[in-house]
């Protein structure tokens, strides 16, 4: 990227963006490749943070140093959950991969606060095969974000990044991406493939991985993250929304792979299709022979705007143990004519008509990010469906 | 002309939906603190009218002038004209999954509010006022957590639409057969609600089907509305007449 001098530099569309965002000037900066001031640098603001996680033991630093000086860490776990063999890209990935973000949070540990990869030193660039390893063990919780609501672009077209979860016995993980890479022009050319293996394997009793995300941006999404409920009593969640526009697809959804006994998953799948894009739900719920009295619950909700979207699901059940209780619900739905003149002629203007409908559907979904991703990710959604009713 | 005294204005209106002429020749006269009803059968063209007004899009207007508070109204956006001080009552008002009633009313007079440059409304204040007029409408609280008119009967849809006419305080409001399946007992209610909210500087369109719903709401003037044309207008004692004698007394426009 390219080193400017100033703010002014940079291309005014690009900054009314941010603007809309909500993005704070420094943070402007950061993105668009402005050297940032020696006064307002944000390494001294990581410092800190990082010398509060290095009293408590966590370990939170890119996967390059992760390997140099914790190795044994990173022996015992990595592909454990998403192994080489697992599928074309996430091969591609372990083949390549160079760099990423690491995480360990010791025994009995609370991480006091939410770790987001833009805290982490020289993260400046993120890179087309990015490995994430985060392992909680017994009895700690993590509450990790990803991504940024900036409309982020790169050379590289393809992104194929894997992400393992590892939760021991009573750990909990919770993991909220807001993504919202280039989609490409209005006639869909161009755009970020986005082609990600997320795992999280519940490998403890009691314990528990939570994945939130809000998928905006890629000309094409791949993604499924997912959950193996392998330790007794363990929980899986997933909490999704998913927007597609212009001529965007997003084939998105959840494996929850019951193995343990007593076992708890919960589905929340939101989709928005506008302009000519195209939103698929793809889900497995799948419980063993082994897995007594498993539990279910899947939403999937499907919202479209103007005539030309698409919206599919493909639910998938696949139970082999009768003890199991699986609820899935489904609802189809357009933001109509009539519920826009019925906004505007209380005096709301279209776009913010159109934006209140639609944080009203993803409502439950923002609830569960953590709070200043949450109101980035409203102005997020608002943003991506500008000029979608025409 | 220049009269501060008229809230809507239209002369010599001509509508057409495609190739079908809805409205034509109509010329009304509103000033403020009147209220006028506009009677008529069905496909008379009273509900064109409301829309119309309200700037719902579909409707080509071939000829004629309105104006609303000495504006253009024909190059105004519904939310422009809302934001002006024009309410219309829904008669059949579309329900919004997910978006709680509250936060619709407090979104819809912030948005007003804000076209008058008034900071938004307390957040403390507006839920009282909003309690105290539900209250009077004898709406169950609860109606106020669930998305909007989402599984509200008939009747608390339309004292929903009297609710949001009372906190937007319109300049003019347009009620589109507001009485239609109410009983006796909701119609007083939004009989009364109405009449609370007559002003001297706000007018009042009622339309309507029945002559009932004028027996709790007085009018200044009835005007009859038959296949598209303003055939006739009164006093109040029109709508006697022709409950007596139905639509067709009414016959072919002079």
């Amino acid at each position: 990227m390219p080193k400017l001098n100033s703010l002014d530099e940079v291309d005014p569309a690009i900054l009314k963006t941010y603007e809309k965002l909500g993005i704070p000037l420094n943070e402007q900066k950061r993105l668009s490749g402005v050297a940032i001031d020696a006064v307002f640098d944000s390494v001294s603001v990581a410092t800190t943070f990082k010398e509060k996680l290095r009293e408590l033991g966590i370990i939170f630093c890119s996967f390059s140093e992760a390997v140099r000086e914790h190795p044994e860490l990173i022996q015992q776990y990595l592909g454990t959950v998403v192994p080489y063999t697992d599928n074309f890209f996430a091969c591609l990935n372990a083949a390549v991969f160079s760099d990423g973000s690491f995480c360990y949070i010791p025994k009995g540990v609370r991480c006091p606060m939410e770790l987001s990869t833009y805290f982490r030193i020289n993260a400046a660039s993120t890179g087309q095969f990015e490995r994430t390893l985060i392992i909680a063990e017994k009895n700690s919780s993590v509450s990790y974000l990803e991504g940024c609501t900036a409309p982020m672009r790169d050379e590289n077209q393809l992104h194929a990044a894997v992400v393992e979860l590892i939760a021991l016995d009573q750990a909990k993980i919770k993991y909220s991406t807001v993504q919202n890479w280039y989609p490409g022009d209005k006639e869909g050319r161009g755009g970020i493939y986005n082609f990600v293996t997320k795992r999280g394997l519940c490998r403890g009793r009691e314990s528990s991985i939570s994945w939130t995300q809000v998928e905006t941006g890629s000309a094409i999404t791949w993604k499924y993250p997912s959950v193996i409920l392998q330790g007794a009593g363990s929980r899986g969640e997933f909490y999704s929304i998913a927007v597609t526009n212009n001529h965007q697809q997003a084939d998105t959804g959840t494996k929850m792979i019951h193995i343990g006994a007593n076992t708890k998953s919960t589905i929340l799948s939101k989709g928005i299709s506008a302009g000519h894009g195209q939103n698929a739900y793809r889900g497995l719920v799948q419980v063993h022979p082994k897995a007594e009295n498993a539990q279910n619950y899947t939403q999937c909700d499907s919202l479209l705007i103007g005539e030309q979207g698409g919206a599919h699901t493909f639910p998938k059940v696949d139970v082999k143990n009768k003890t199991a209780k699986i609820e899935h619900e489904a609802t189809t739905s357009k933001i109509s004519e009539d519920q826009l003149f019925y906004c505007r002629q209380r005096g709301l203007n279209t776009e913010d008509s159109i934006s209140m409908i639609v944080n009203g559907f993803c409502k439950q979904v923002l609830n569960e990010l953590p709070m200043e991703f949450a109101v980035e990710a409203q102005k997020l959604l608002a943003l991506s469906l500008e000029g979608s009713i025409g | 002309m220049s009269n501060s005294n008229v809230i809507l204005s239209i002369q010599d209106l001509q509508v057409s939906v495609g190739e079908k002429i809805i409205l034509q020749d109509l010329n009304l006269t509103l000033k403020a603190g009147e209220v006028h009803a506009i009677m008529g059968p069905n496909g008379s063209g009273k509900s064109t009218l409301a829309n119309l007004l309200a700037r719902k899009e579909g409707y080509n207007v071939q000829q004629g002038t309105i104006r609303f508070l000495e504006q253009d109204l024909l190059s105004l956006s519904p939310e422009d004209c809302a934001c002006l001080g024009l309410f219309l009552g829904f008669q059949y008002p579309v329900t919004i999954p997910g978006v709680s009633n509250i936060h619709f009313l407090k979104s819809a007079l912030n948005a007003i509010r804000k076209a008058q440059h008034l900071p938004p409304v307390d957040a403390v204040d507006f839920l009282k006022i909003v309690k105290e007029k539900m209250a009077v409408l004898k709406m169950p609280e609860e109606l106020l957590y669930r998305p909007v008119n989402d599984g509200f009967s008939g009747g608390e849809k339309k004292r929903n639409e009297i609710l949001q006419m009372s906190l937007l305080e319109p300049k003019l409001a347009i009620l589109d057969e507001t009485d239609s399946g109410l009983d006796i007992d909701a119609l007083k209610l939004v009989s009364e609600g109405i009449n609370s909210q007559r002003g001297a500087d706000r007018a009042i369109l009622l339309i309507t089907h029945y002559q009932r719903l004028l027996d709790y709401i007085e009018p200044d003037q009835v005007h009859v509305l038959s296949e598209g044309k303003m055939i006739l207008s009164g006093d109040k004692s029109l709508a006697k007449t022709l409950e007596s004698k139905g639509y067709c007394w009414v016959g072919e426009p002079a």
